[in-house]
């Protein structure tokens, strides 16, 4: 499989969703700079962690409006698997392709730490290899994670079974204990946790690799039409 | 600002053959300031040892760089590191202040061409509960934390370990030294040199304003009631163009293009143009008006003294600026030819065509003063060297439990979680080891090779004998090092003392450098750079001693052995022996502060020959696999490390006997001892024995509770969870305001 790692101005957790999936994972993987227009043959993206165009104003209130982004936005539409981490999560939200915002955490301080967290929902492409409930140790590292949204739209969220992680001690003040949602049609995943840091043994936890894994076997399910975003999935 | 003594503009006047202007004046006036120039401590570190097999870059670039063998690519890899201090901006503005000290030795480090990949910070404070400073304290603690925070985080380095410490002293004077490490190949490695006349003299990186001016001659006075009116000299950071001018720097290096490269740090572009000149010979011209400047009509002076954060200079071959333009365009950051390099070795600065100075660049880089200035005095002394009649005579059946409360929530030996965890430690995936360990530990990736990291610095111990207490730091830093299975190879130093032209605190700078000097040598860690800030008093109240110490370590790749008890019914060893200790030695420890809440005598006794074989056995024993944890035992004495040992959940049923006085026997400093835990004790017992050291075995591990017996009687008795959760919150307790 081929992931796409796009490199924000910023960006500085592309090169280890690079490294976990080449090297930890053996897949291959390409770096897609802010201002390409399009993605190439990807099957997948990631959107890193990092402080994209520096994060001044609302975190990823700038990548939203960056030319790789409207790319994104189209591979989305088409149903192609989109991952945002940390700061990634924060781009999809700014840009729409997930509901809330994400705010500075509760006690107002960066925090990073491993932090354990529950697989909500085995139906998407990124926890279908995960079992639900299945709890995961991997860290956070962020000053804004802290998941907010109206009312409405976390019952919609919790109908439409579209939490795919909560933490089991909350670290930002996130509301429900969001820790990762998707979208309605499931192929963009957000999460603030970092699976990347969590893809190798020797760094304390290989959890996060879980995430990785089931973007393959969900990508190896495929028709290689539907991969590259054709196809709606889950249509 | 400091200006120039009248001897110095002599020697300006002697260099130059006629008066210096203004702007001559203000460029000679930083250049040859302490904090530029080490025109008061060069003599002596000149002692240091600074060479072994290993040191491929020493003193004098702008980071030190060691050789670490064979990468997966079959290529020579390396690591650059140095230490920084930024003391006086840290106290005037401790959020910028800090930030701007992490993004300096960020430059310094990937200027060589190394890309960063660790940072660790040394911190010093007044006490938070002080009864007039406390309040300010925690502002500044909170500022230097949230500012180092702010830039690593942002920046993408992991901050992956340090030290904080609380001493009245510091209350004016907090220190904050960064170290920064990267990583690099043999033939990745770049200099501050402008060879080639003709070449192209490139600025890049942010626009130059008027922060920071003079803030290279600030740091070299010492502060007075009027420092507060210098916020304006401190300089602002952006580490978002720090990240691009990382990225920037490195790619434009591999285009081949680059002939050297020198960050703007302290003193701006005068620093970097006369000793990229100095160091390779030449002469350098340049015309200010082409230097992009965010603010109008700022004056030569100004341009050229202007610490602005996130500039470089480099030098290009000509013919090739448009190579190095291209990438600087991709990174959308300012690159402009504002010079060229020149064969007649004088710093020529023009504005607009017009030579408002003409200074040679070796006289002005390398021929500042030298002074040696007296230090026949004795080290000034806080304390007195006899231990007071109440220890002495003290009774023995004291609460020992308290004791040990007191210590595990004293500031200086609590957990510093509500520190660390505000930085990103894991960040670029490397981190093995992170903070809250002995030592820090990141993997090279590209190689089988990860590298241990030590920082640590004890004013305590070198306010009683700044000899004793450099080499028991160089001793510690070894320790920690060799107590995660890391040979040590080589260290950086960050000496912060008084003002040196009071012979009571040139003596104890001198007997320092000359303790470090002998220590370095004997553990074959040379010195590949460093750092001296002087001047550190306010309203003529010197800080302690304090040197700042980093060495770097080499080991294999693997998962590290952690401080925590793994198992439950092992036996717990004490690699070195339970040491000894008189009422002297007893008075710079922990327990003497904490407790006692009083300071005398001298540091603990070190045998360094000891030493360096308990710390040959301990590499030993945790490289075979033999010890399921390891921790050395430092400050807080034997008991402070058995409670962090049993901070996992795991504790241990503790024995020991000594002739010693129960309190000394639990909380004496001695060094070169190392508490182990481990399935194989007779193995240990071996290792130890080969190599002459003692290996005591003093108890054994069992479920949630920590029972220290000394001669039979029981004097620390505690579940783990309890004494833990002081550990654990003592410093946001202390953080917290007072009234709500």
């Amino acid at each position: 499989m081929r992931y796409g790692v796009v490199v924000f101005p910023g960006s500085n957790c592309d090169h280890d969703a690079w490294y976990a999936v080449s090297k930890n994972l053996g897949q291959s993987a390409e770096f897609i700079w802010h201002d390409s227009s399009a993605l190439g043959d990807v099957d997948a993206v990631i959107l890193p962690g990092g402080f994209s165009y520096g994060d001044y104003l609302r975190c990823g209130a700038i990548a939203k409006f960056s030319p790789v982004m409207k790319a994104v936005r189209e591979f989305a539409a088409r149903g192609g698997l989109v991952l945002g981490i940390c700061n990634g999560f924060q781009v999809l939200v700014e840009s729409g392709l997930l509901p809330g915002a994400l705010l500075r955490n509760r006690d107002l301080k960066f925090v990073c730490r491993p932090v354990t967290i529950r697989v909500e929902t085995v139906n998407t492409p990124f926890t279908c290899r995960a079992s639900l409930g299945q709890t995961l140790t991997v860290p956070v590292a962020h000053g804004e994670g802290c998941y907010f949204a109206d009312e409405a739209t976390l019952a919609a969220l919790r109908r439409e079974d579209r939490v795919v992680f909560r933490y089991m001690d909350n670290p930002n003040g996130s509301l429900d204990d969001i820790a990762g949602i998707c979208s309605e049609r499931r192929n963009v995943l957000g999460m603030m946790p970092h699976p990347e840091r969590a893809a190798d043994h020797l760094l304390g936890s290989a959890d996060g690799r879980v995430v990785f894994e089931s973007m393959l076997q969900f990508l190896a399910a495929q028709p290689r039409a539907a991969v590259s975003g054709r196809t709606p999935v889950h249509a | 600002m400091s200006d120039l003594t009248a001897s110095e503009l002599e020697k300006v006047r002697a260099i130059l053959k006629r008066e210096p202007n203004e702007t001559e004046a203000g460029i000679f006036t930083v250049m040859w300031s302490e904090h530029c120039s080490y025109k008061s401590s060069r003599l002596h570190l000149k002692k240091l040892p600074t060479k072994s097999q290993r040191v491929l870059v020493g003193p004098g670039e702008n980071a030190g760089i060691i050789d670490i063998g064979d990468g997966a690519d079959g290529k020579r890899w390396a690591i650059a590191f140095k230490i920084e201090s930024h003391n006086h901006p840290s106290f005037i503005e401790p959020f910028q202040g800090a930030a701007t000290g992490v993004g300096g030795i960020l430059r310094d480090i990937f200027t060589m061409g190394a890309r960063p990949i660790a940072v660790m910070d040394s911190l010093r404070f007044g006490p938070l509960d002080d009864p007039s400073a406390g309040d300010r304290n925690k502002r500044i603690l909170e500022g230097v934390v949230s500012g180092i925070s702010h830039y690593g985080n942002c920046f993408g380095v992991p901050t992956v370990g340090g030290e904080c410490v609380f001493e009245p002293c510091y209350n004016g004077n907090p220190l904050v030294n960064v170290f920064a490490l990267g990583v690099f190949r043999h033939d990745e490695i770049f200099f501050g040199r402008a060879t080639g006349v003709g070449n192209p003299v490139i600025y890049v990186g942010a626009k130059t304003g008027r922060d920071g001016i003079h803030g290279a001659s600030m740091a070299s006075a010492e502060f007075t009631q009027d420092s507060m009116q210098k916020r304006p000299n401190v300089q602002v950071g952006d580490p978002f163009m720090e990240k691009l001018l990382l990225e920037a720097c490195l790619e434009a290096m591999h285009t081949g293009a680059i002939v050297g490269i020198q960050d703007m740090g302290a003193a701006g572009l005068t620093c970097s143009t006369c000793e990229m000149g100095s160091r390779a010979g030449t002469g350098i011209e340049i015309d200010l008006a082409l230097v992009p400047q965010r603010e109008t009509s700022m004056t030569p002076t100004e341009i050229m003294l202007s610490e602005s954060q996130e500039r470089m200079l480099l030098v290009a071959e000509a013919g090739r600026e448009q190579e190095v333009f291209a990438v600087f365009k991709k990174w959308g950051l300012d690159a402009v030819a504002i010079g060229r390099v020149t064969g007649d070795g004088l710093l020529r600065v023009k504005n607009r065509g017009v030579v408002v100075a003409e200074i040679p660049n070796r006289e002005l880089a390398d021929e500042a003063p030298l002074y040696d200035r007296p230090h026949g005095a004795a080290p000034y002394r806080p304390a007195p060297v006899e231990a007071p009649e109440s220890f002495v005579h003290r009774a023995v059946c004291g609460d020992f439990n308290a004791d040990l409360v007191t210590l595990l929530g004293s500031g200086d030996l609590c957990s510093k979680r509500w520190i660390w965890q505000q930085y990103d430690y894991m960040v670029r995936t490397n981190t093995l080891a992170g903070p809250g360990g002995d030592a820090a530990i990141v993997r090279i990736k590209e190689t089988d090779t990860s590298i241990a990291m030590s920082l640590d610095g004890n004013g305590r111990y070198c306010a009683l004998s700044p000899r004793e207490g450099a080499r028991l730091l160089v001793a510690e830093c070894c320790r920690n090092l060799s107590t995660v299975g890391a040979t040590p190879v080589a260290a950086t130093n960050n000496l912060n003392f008084g003002n040196p032209e009071r012979p009571e605190i040139m003596a104890q700078l001198v007997e320092t450098i000359e303790g470090l000097a002998e220590a370095c040598r004997f553990f074959e860690t040379p010195i590949t750079g460093g750092n001296v800030s002087l001047y550190n008093e306010t309203l003529g109240e010197a800080i302690w001693p304090t040197p700042v110490l980093g060495i770097v370590g080499l080991m294999k790749t693997a998962p590290p052995v952690t401080i925590p008890f793994k198992n439950e019914g092992r036996t717990v060893t004490l690699i070195g022996g339970l040491g000894t200790c008189d009422d002297v030695r007893f008075g710079g420890t922990q327990y003497a502060k904490s407790v006692l809440k009083t300071l005398w005598g001298l540091p603990p006794a070190l045998d360094m020959a000891y030493e360096k074989r308990v710390q040959a056995v301990i590499r030993q024993i945790v490289t075979q696999g033999h010890a399921e944890s390891a921790h050395d035992v430092s400050g807080g004495g034997l008991a402070v490390t058995l409670a962090e040992c049993s901070f996992g959940g795991i504790g241990a049923a503790i024995e020991i006997t000594s002739s010693l006085r129960s309190d000394v026997a639990l909380f004496h400093e001695g060094p070169s001892r190392i508490v182990v835990s481990t399935a194989a004790p007779e193995m240990v017992e071996r290792i130890a024995r080969d190599h002459g050291v003692e290996a005591t075995r003093i108890g054994v591990t069992m479920k949630e509770r920590l029972r220290i017996d000394h001669n039979a009687v029981t004097c620390i008795d505690f579940p783990v969870d309890r004494i833990q959760a002081v550990f654990e919150q003592a410093l946001e307790d202390q953080l917290a305001p007072q009234h709500a």
